[in-house]
């Protein structure tokens, strides 16, 4: 990995014909697989800043997303009603992405304004998409923090300020764990460059988080030959209860 | 050693999910449960979804059942003719089952609803049997050895129409009775989302009268079709079947239920009895605490219905 971020540090330079400042990019993997003993990955993002011109005075903040598939989500509360605890009232969030993890170079008041994150939905709460509760719930910002809160809690949601590493104002890299329970699909990759809060540069690719082999075969079969793979379980299951049963009277009968 | 399920999206312990299924297996060849009012919270708890969790552990019920009921045909304890008869009124309950749960859906609240079943089933077959198998314990204990022979009541049940000759529980009872328990355990079954052993060893126990030693190789039996069906459901409309989960859960399954049988067989009926009444009062007192204490974290989350 180092050797591969050196390279880019000595390629940067010569490239460096056009104006402004921009990112040029290298994942440690542009795929996820999730194999029978997959228990989480860890994704290496570094990249170097392309520049002309001198380094400007003022410090270059970055900024790293990576988001999975985006989904609806029903949060439900539970309220106490005639002294049992039930779900009571639900708000339906209207895209919530499955991973999503923010890493950056400082604090982030000092990375983004919030006009800049309104725009790009940069931090996870902007990254949710809510348009509205029903009217008789009056506290709908509690449900999207809900919500955030028990992802954060899984891992799923990070917010890694300070993770990214910033050398020379040219080089960066950061590291993200991913959970074990990821769910398939392209990860939106994004870069931003910011200077006192503005973005100046972004960059854009996907990780690719896919099952192989046996996992694959499984989950087509599941989804595709469905009476099959039913069929399938049962003969596994009764294979299994007559070969047990068959084990233990060999043992006892000895 | 974790292990990744292709179908449940979650990454978990191939040892935990090992003992899991032994321990319910044990059950389920000591009692003739299936054992799924039991594994269902186990599997919510260690993080499978549970939508996936209640159709492998049907498909693991079958295996871990089948293994068990192998060893009770060996010693001749299965009323393979009461179980077709169960199991005729167990289909069009389950059937109505379904009807009722999407009828509910349809209202909102069906998860308190099932919570609440549990709660009051489980409570009150395991009270009752608790307290009847105390009280039969108590009375061989005052007789001083084996408990006298029990003359059989002549009740309501013996002057309805369709006699049918159960030869193996020892019956010569209307066949009506028989499918309305089958009925009524169907539809409990298809709510709670169980194969219903729990509900079914009562009910043939003190509403049909069979043998106690019987009751169990036949419930397993019947289980058995019941909970076949349940998985090619699933599998068919839901695809929420994990076949990796399923096969380890039933390693440790099939040889719970071999355990469990020999230990089953090893006991008296009544000490059996009082085990299964514990245990169902155990788990009916964690739910109805869920139901009552304060949860740490009032906010769930689930996938989107549509309006």
């Amino acid at each position: 990995m180092r050797i591969l971020a050196l390279l880019f540090a000595l390629l940067t330079p010569l490239a460096a014909l056009a104006t402004g400042e921009e990112v040029v990019l290298g994942l440690s993997s542009d795929r996820v697989s999730i194999t029978t003993s997959f228990d989480g990955s860890e994704i290496l993002i570094f990249g170097a800043v392309k520049r002309e011109t001198p380094i400007p005075e003022d410090p270059l903040e970055i900024i790293i997303t990576v988001a999975g598939p985006s989904h609806p989500v029903t949060v439900r509360r539970k309220a106490n009603r005639f002294g049992i605890w039930v779900n009571a009232e639900a708000v339906e969030v209207d895209a919530a992405p499955s991973f999503y993890a923010v890493a950056t170079t400082s604090a982030w008041k000092d990375v983004l304004t919030d006009t800049e994150d309104l725009r790009h939905k940069i931090s996870i709460g902007r990254a949710i998409r809510s348009v509205g509760a029903p009217m008789e719930i009056r506290d709908a910002p509690h449900f999207t923090e809900a919500l955030i809160r028990i992802r954060r809690n899984a891992d799923l949601y990070q917010m890694l300020e300070g993770k990214v590493a910033l050398d020379e104002q040219t080089l960066f890299r950061t590291a993200i764990e991913m959970p074990a329970d990821l769910t398939e699909g392209a990860y939106a990759t994004r870069i931003f460059l910011t200077r006192h809060g503005k973005i100046i540069n972004q960059y854009e690719t996907t990780i690719d988080v896919r099952k192989v082999g046996l996992e694959r075969l499984l989950f087509v079969m599941s989804r595709q030959q469905p009476v099959l793979y039913g069929l399938m379980s049962l003969a596994i299951a009764i294979i299994a209860g007559w070969g047990a049963s068959a084990a233990f009277t060999m043992l006892r009968n000895r | 050693m974790q292990i990744y399920l292709p179908v449940a999206e979650a990454s978990v312990s191939a040892f935990v999910l090992l003992g899991l299924g032994g321990l319910v297996g044990i059950l389920s060849g000591m009692f003739g449960v299936g054992g799924g009012f039991l594994m269902t919270p186990l599997l919510f708890f260690i993080g499978i979804p549970p939508a996936v969790a209640v159709a492998t552990e049907a498909n693991q019920i079958v295996a871990s059942s089948f293994s068990g009921v192998l060893a009770h045909f060996r010693r001749r304890t299965v009323d393979i003719k009461m179980g077709l008869v169960l199991q005729v009124g167990g289909l069009i309950g389950a059937a109505l089952g379904v009807l009722v749960f999407n009828y509910l859906k349809s209202l909102g609240q069906v998860d308190l609803l099932v919570r609440l079943c549990y709660v009051v089933f489980l409570g009150v077959v395991g009270g009752l049997m608790f307290m009847e198998s105390l009280q039969a314990l108590r009375k061989a204990r005052r007789a001083g050895g084996g408990p006298a022979p029990k003359r059989r009541q002549r009740t309501w049940i013996h002057s309805l129409p369709f006699k049918m000759r159960f030869r193996t529980s020892g019956l010569y009872i209307s066949v009506i009775p028989p499918i309305c328990v089958g009925i009524l355990v169907g539809i409990l079954a298809a709510i709670m989302g169980v194969g219903g052993g729990f509900i079914m060893v009562p009910a043939m126990i003190y509403i049909l009268g069979m043998p106690t030693k019987v009751v169990v190789g036949t419930s397993l039996f019947q289980i058995i079709l019941v909970t076949a069906f349940t998985t090619m459901l699933h599998a068919t409309t839901n695809y929420t079947v994990d076949i990796v989960l399923a096969v380890l859960l039933l390693v440790g399954g099939v040889i719970g239920a071999q355990i469990g049988t020999q230990i089953g067989l090893r006991l008296k009926a009544e000490q059996l009895r009082i085990l299964l009444a514990l245990m169902v009062l155990v788990v009916c007192g964690k739910l109805a605490a869920d139901l009552l204490l304060q949860p740490s974290e009032l906010y769930s989350l689930g996938p989107a219905v549509g309006h």
